[in-house]
C-alpha cells in the first residue's frame, strides 16, 4: 500500500477491483465503512461476483475474469478524451511531457521489437529521446506527436465504451457511472484510493492490471494524497516483510537485484544500479544502491568483508535466470532438483496443475518442510483417491517434517500491508518438541559449518565467512537479529563535511536511519529501508501509543512504518510545485519556507527549497517524474495492452495477438491448455470470509463454518445443465477433473461479451485432504501453469472448464 | 436448548452472517447455549500479538493461565481483539476471532517426524537424527552440483538444485536470519509465497 488501512477514510471514492476486501481483509474494510459513513465516500465495486463488498456498494457492475485491462484501459480513455484529470499534476509529477524515441510503436496488438522465436521484445525503443547533455527532452506544452501524453492518448483511444461492453460484458451505463465517479476526484480537493488483491495480480498480465490503475491515479493526482495512492492489500501477515527482504531467486534485501553473471565485480554491478538523474534539479535517490549494498554486504561477512575483497561480492551467487516457484516446480519435473525445503509454505495446494506437483515431489531424493501443521505438502506421497492420487510404494523421496511454533509462541516483528512494522510477544511455549523456525536455521547452518570446516568440499568460503555474531549461536533473538536489520556504526562516523566536529555515531551505536548508511564498510545494515526501526531510542516496532493527533489516520506513535516512518508514500505530491497543499482537505506536508513540515514524515530532501530547485516529487526515479510510460521497466510493453488470458471463451477483441505474447510457457504446457469447444465456461477462483488459504481449516471453528467444498454458479447455468443446489458436480478442465457440491446463486450471473453469454464458475480455494475440514479437491487441480509475465504469479482468476451434474459422492 | 447457526453466532459475539453452509441446506446447528462466565479471564496473564492470517495484521491479546512462576506452564485459554490497536479496534473477522483453534489444531505437528523411501506413512525421530541426516543430504547435493563458474569462465558460485520456499507468515527476524543462510550456501533456486 503507498498509503495505510487507517487512512481509507480520507478517500471521496473507493474503487474495489480485483479484490473482496470485505471478505478476505474484514477489519481493514471498516475504514472503507467509516469513509463512507464519515467523509460521504462512494464505492464502486467491479467484480464477476457480487460479493460481501458489491453488497455494501454503491455501484456494482460485473465484468468478465482477466478483462481488466480492457475495463481499466476504458476509463483512461474516458479521463483523457472528456479532459477529466488534473492538469497541473499531470504536467509537473508525470512524465506526460516527455517525448519518447521515433523508433517506438505499437502495430496490430505489438509494441516495437518483437521476437516471436524468443517470445519476448527488445526493449531498447521504448525510450525517451535524450539531449546531447543527457537530459529527457521534454515539450511542456503536449503538444509534440511524440511526448507521453499523446502516444497514451492514441493507444487507448481504441478502448471506447463499445469495446469495454463487448470484452467485460459490463453494461456501457454502469460502466459509464463509474467513470463519472472515478472521474469526479480529477481535482486538488479530492481524492479515490484503488483497494486490489489476488484478483488483479493472478492472471497473466497482472502486474499490467496494476500499471493501469497506476496510469489512472496519476491521471487524477491521487498519489500522494490522503484517501489517495494504489493499495495492494497483500496476503498473509508477513507477506510484506517477507517481499522487503527479497526472499526471491533474484532479490537482495530492501528491492535490489541480485548480481548478474555479466557482472564480475562490485564496481561493474554499482555502475548499471545507481541511476543518474535524467533531469536538471532532480536527485535521483537510487544514486546511493552503493551505500545500502555494500552496508548488506557487511551484515552478510561482517569483519570478513573488506575493500581488498570487494566486501565479500564474490560470495553472493550470481542469478542470471530467475528460479521462481513455477520454475523450480517445472525443474523438479524434470528431474533436475535433488532437495527441497518448504518453510511454513503448502505448495501442493497452492502452485498450478497438481498432478505435475506431485509428479515433481516423487523425483525429489529429500523434501523438508518447516510447518506448525501437518500440510498436504509434507503428506503428499500419500494415496487420497483423485484428491491425491500417489503411490507411496513407488515414491522414493525421503520427507522430513519439522514442527516448528506459531505467531503465540514466538516474539518478533511482522509488517502490515500499510507497511507498518510491529512487534508481537510470546505468550506461551510451543507444543511438544516444536522449535522456532530461527532455531532451526541456526542449526542447519551451524551443522553445515562444521561439516565444511571439518571435511572440507565445494567453495566453503561464502559459510565460513558468514557473520554469526549472536550472544549464544545456537539461538539468535529476535531482539539482535532486528538490530541488525536496522544497521549500526562500525567505527566512529564523522561529518564528511567537518570530520573536526564529534562523531555523528560512535562505533557500535545503531545508526538513526538509512541516510547514515556509506559505502566505504563503515556501516552495516542488513535491510536499509528497515533502518530507523531500532536506533538508539530503541525498539520502535514495539510502540504502541495509538493517538492520531492530526486525525487523519497517520498514528506516528504506533510501531514503525517503512521507510523512516512515513505512512503516505511520495506525500511531496500532494504539495504543488511551490510547495503549497493543493488543497487544504489534501494536505499533508508543505515548505514553510526554510524545511518540509507536515503531519507525515516528508518523502523528500527536508530542505530542498521547492521555489529555487524543481526537484520532482517521485525520487526513487532518476527523472523525478511518475511514469504513465514505463520505458523498459515491464516486459510486455510501456502501456498496458489487453490480452485475452490463456484460456478465454473469447477471440480477443482488441487485436490479432491473443494472450500476453511475452508470458513464459514450458513445453507441455502449452498443449494442455483447453479450448472453449471442449471446455466453455470460466473459472475463477476466490477466497471465503470464513478461511484463510490452507490454514483454517486446521481450525474446528472455521471448520464448522465451512465443512465442505462447493462449486458457485449461476441460476441461468444451473438450469442449462440441470443442476439443482446442493447437487454433486464433476468440474473439469484439461488437466484434471474435480468434484463438489453445487451452490446455486444470484451473486453470479451469466455476461454477455462478444455477441455471445459466457458463464462463470466459482471455486473457493480452501480444501485439502488435512484438517479438521470434510476432505476436498482443490481448485489449483485443475489451473493452468502459467504465470504473470513479470511476477510470475500464477492464472488463478480466469481459465476454461466444464461442468456437469454426476450421481452422490460416496 | 436447539438454536439456529445464526443465533448462535449472535450470542457468541462473533461477526458472522449466514454463510453457504445454510446454502446447501446444512440445516440448523446443535449447539449449547453459551452461558455468561464471568470470571473466566480474570486471572489470566495478556499478551500482546498480531493475527497472522491476512495482512491487515489485527492486534490481538492472548490470554494465558499460569502465572509465569518456575514449574508451571503458560497455556493459551483465550484470543480476542486488541481493542487499543488502531486498525481493528479490538474487531476480528471469522478467521482471527477462531485463532484459538488454530493454536490448539489436532493436526498440529508436535515432534520431528521422517519418511523413507517407499514409505506408506511418516514415523517420530528426534532432532538429531533429522538435522544430522538433512544436513548431510544438503551437503552432498551441494558437493555434487555447485557451479562455481559458468561454462565461458564467468563466476557463477551458485547452488540450483536444492530449493528453498519461505513461509509468509514467518517474521522479518525469520527471514533475514534465512536469508542469510540459503544465500551462505549459494542457493539461487529461493522464492515466497509472495508470487502465489
Ligand atoms: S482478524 Fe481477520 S482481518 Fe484481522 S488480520 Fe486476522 S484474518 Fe485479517
Amino acid at each position: 500500500m503507498t498509503n495505510g488501512w487507517n487512512d481509507i477514510k480520507n478517500a471521496d471514492v473507493v474503487l474495489v477491483m480485483g479484490g473482496n476486501a470485505a471478505e478476505a481483509h474484514t477489519c481493514g474494510f471498516k475504514w472503507v465503512t467509516e469513509a463512507k459513513a464519515n467523509n460521504g465516500a462512494k464505492l464502486i465495486v467491479v467484480d464477476p461476483r457480487f460479493t460481501r463488498t458489491a453488497a455494501v456498494s454503491d455501484l456494482y457492475m460485473p465484468l468478465r475474469p482477466g478483462s481488466d485491462i480492457a475495463f481499466l484501459g476504458g476509463v483512461i480513455n474516458y479521463l483523457l478524451s472528456n479532459d477529466k484529470i488534473f492538469h497541473d499534476y499531470v504536467k509537473a509529477y508525470t512524465n506526460a511531457a516527455y517525448v519518447v524515441r521515433a523508433d517506438f510503436g505499437f502495430q496490430d496488438g505489438l509494441f516495437t521489437g518483437y521476437d516471436a522465436e524468443k517470445r519476448d521484445y527488445d526493449r531498447s525503443s521504448w525510450e525517451y529521446e535524450f539531449d546531447s547533455e543527457g537530459n529527457v527532452r521534454v515539450d511542456p506544452s503536449l503538444r509534440h506527436p511524440r511526448c507521453v501524453f499523446n502516444l497514451l492518448k492514441a493507444h487507448y483511444a481504441r478502448y471506447t465504451p463499445e469495446m469495454v461492453e463487448r470484452t467485460c460484458g459490463t453494461p456501457q451505463h454502469l460502466f459509464q457511472q463509474a467513470c463519472e465517479l472515478i472521474a469526479s476526484t480529477a481535482s486538488s480537493s479530492r481524492s479515490l484510493t484503488a483497494l486490489y488483491a489476488l484478483g488483479w495480480t493472478q492472471h497473466s498480465k497482472g502486474s499490467q492490471n496494476i500499471r493501469n490503475i497506476a496510469i489512472i491515479q496519476l491521471l487524477l493526482g491521487n498519489v500522494g494524497v490522503p484517501g489517495g495512492g494504489i493499495n495492494a492489500l497483500r496476503g498473509h501477515s508477513n507477506v510484506q516483510g517477507i517481499t522487503d527482504f527479497g526472499l526471491f531467486s533474484n532479490s537482495v534485501p530492501g528491492y535490489m537485484a541480485m548480481p548478474k553473471t555479466s557482472e564480475p565485480t562490485l564496481e561493474d554491478y554499482l555502475k548499471t544500479r545507481a541511476f543518474k538523474e535524467m533531469l536538471p534539479d532532480q536527485m535521483s535517490y537510487w544514486q546511493n544502491y552503493g551505500k545500502f549494498y555494500v552496508s548488506f554486504l557487511k551484515a552478510m561477512y561482517g569483519r570478513n568483508a573488506t575493500p581488498e575483497n570487494q566486501f565479500g561480492y564474490d560470495w553472493m551467487p550470481k542469478v542470471d535466470v530467475n528460479l521462481d516457484t513455477l520454475r523450480q516446480f517445472e525443474m523438479m519435473f524434470q528431474g533436475k532438483m535433488n532437495g527441497f525445503i518448504c518453510q511454513g509454505f503448502n505448495p501442493l495446494l497452492s502452485v498450478p496443475n497438481r498432478k505435475k506437483l506431485i509428479n515433481g515431489l516423487s523425483k525429489l531424493k529429500f523434501l523438508v518442510v518447516m510447518d506448525p501443521l501437518h500440510t498436504e505438502t509434507a503428506h503428499f506421497f500419500e494415496n487420497h483417491g483423485d484428491i491425491n492420487d500417489a503411490d507411496p510404494s513407488e515414491i522414493a523421496t525421503e520427507v522430513f517434517l519439522l514442527p516448528t511454533n506459531c505467531f503465540a509462541e514466538e516474539e518478533g516483528t511482522f509488517t502490515n500491508s500499510s507497511r507498518v512494522i510491529q512487534w508481537h510477544w510470546k505468550a506461551a511455549e510451543p507444543p511438544g518438541q516444536a522449535r522456532t523456525d530461527i532455531q532451526i536455521m541456526a542449526d542447519l547452518f551451524l551443522r553445515l559449518k562444521d561439516l565444511y570446516a571439518k571435511e572440507g568440499g565445494a567453495f566453503p568460503d561464502p559459510i565460513m565467512n558468514l557473520s554469526w555474531d549472536y550472544r549464544n549461536p545456537a539461538r539468535p533473538s529476535p531482539d539482535e537479529l532486528l538490530r541488525e536489520i536496522n544497521g549500526k556504526a562500525l567505527v566512529d562516523l564523522t561529518d564528511p563535511n567537518d570530520p573536526t566536529k564529534p562523531p555523528v555515531k560512535k562505533a557500535g551505536e545503531l545508526l538513526d536511519l538509512f541516510g547514515q548508511l556509506r559505502d566505504d564498510g563503515s556501516t552495516a545494515s542488513a535491510n536499509w529501508i528497515y533502518s530507523g526501526c531500532y536506533s538508539e531510542r530503541g525498539n520502535l516496532t514495539m510502540r504502541r501509543d495509538p493517538s492520531d493527533p492530526s486525525g487523519m489516520g497517520i498514528h506516528p506513535n504506533w510501531g514503525y512504518a517503512w521507510p523512516a516512518n512515513r505512512r503516505i508514500l511520495y506525500n511531496r505530491a500532494s504539495a504543488d510545485p511551490q510547495g503549497r497543499p493543493w488543497s487544504n482537505r489534501k494536505k499533508v506536508i508543505e515548505w514553510n519556507g526554510s524545511q518540509w513540515v507536515g503531519i507525515d514524515v516528508p518523502d523528500f530532501g527536508a530542505t530542498i527549497d521547492p521555489t529555487t530547485r524543481a526537484t520532482g516529487p517521485f525520487i526513487m526515479n532518476p527523472e523525478g517524474t511518475a511514469r504513465l510510460f514505463t520505458r523498459g521497466m515491464m516486459r510486455e510493453g510501456p502501456f498496458p495492452e489487453h490480452y485475452e488470458p490463456f484460456e478465454s471463451p473469447v477471440a480477443n477483441p482488441f487485436g490479432p495477438v491473443q494472450s500476453n505474447p511475452v508470458a513464459r510457457v514450458f513445453n507441455g504446457d502449452m498443449e494442455v491448455f483447453g479450448t472453449s469447444e471442449d471446455y466453455p465456461y470460466v473459472a475463477t477462483t476466490y477466497r471465503l470470509v470464513e478461511h484463510f488459504h490452507y490454514w483454517t481449516k486446521h481450525a474446528r471453528m472455521n471448520a464448522i463454518l465451512q465443512p465442505e467444498l462447493f462449486v458457485e454458479i449461476s441460476e441461468q447455468l444451473a438450469r442449462e445443465k440441470g443442476i439443482a443446489a446442493g447437487d454433486w458436480v464433476e468440474v473439469s478442465s484439461n488437466r484434471a477433473r474435480i468434484q463438489a457440491k453445487a451452490v446455486v446463486t444470484k451473486r453470479i450471473r451469466p455476461l454477455i461479451c462478444d455477441g455471445k453469454p459466457v458463464h462463470v464458475v466459482g471455486i473457493p480455494i480452501h480444501w485439502g485432504f488435512i484438517g479438521a475440514t470434510k476432505k476436498g479437491f482443490g481448485a489449483n487441480q485443475l489451473t493452468p501453469y502459467v504465470g504473470d509475465a513479470n511476477t510470475e504469479t500464477p492464472e488463478y482468476k480466469a481459465f476454461l472448464v466444464n461442468i456437469k451434474r454426476i450421481n452422490p459422492m460416496v | 436448548m436447539t438454536i439456529t447457526r445464526r443465533e448462535f453466532f449472535r450470542l457468541s459475539g462473533s461477526a458472522v452472517a449466514g454463510t453457504t453452509a445454510s446454502l446447501l441446506g446444512f440445516g440448523t446447528l446443535e449447539a449449547v447455549a453459551a452461558e455468561v462466565r464471568p470470571y473466566k479471564l480474570a486471572r489470566t496473564t495478556e499478551t500482546r500479538n498480531t493475527c497472522p492470517y491476512c495482512s491487515v495484521s489485527c492486534g490481538v491479546i492472548i490470554h494465558t493461565t499460569g502465572d509465569g512462576a518456575k514449574n508451571t506452564k503458560a497455556e493459551i485459554v483465550h484470543v480476542e481483539g486488541d481493542p487499543d490497536h488502531p486498525v481493528n479496534r479490538g474487531s476480528l473477522c471469522p478467521k482471527g476471532a477462531a485463532l484459538l483453534d488454530f493454536i490448539h489444531s489436532e493436526t498440529r505437528v508436535k515432534e520431528p517426524m521422517y519418511r523413507a523411501p517407499g514409505e506408506a506413512g511418516f514415523k517420530p525421530v528426534s532432532w538429531d537424527f533429522v538435522m544430522d541426516r538433512i544436513t548431510r543430504l544438503m551437503k552432498e547435493d551441494r558437493d555434487a552440483n555447485f557451479q562455481a563458474v559458468t561454462e565461458d569462465g564467468k563466476t557463477l558460485n551458485a547452488w540450483a538444485t536444492t530449493g528453498f520456499l519461505a513461509g509468509c507468515a514467518t517474521t522479518n527476524e525469520t527471514g533475514w536470519l534465512t536469508y542469510k543462510a540459503v544465500r551462505s550456501l549459494g542457493m539461487v533456486a529461493l522464492d515466497n509465497q509472495a508470487r502465489i
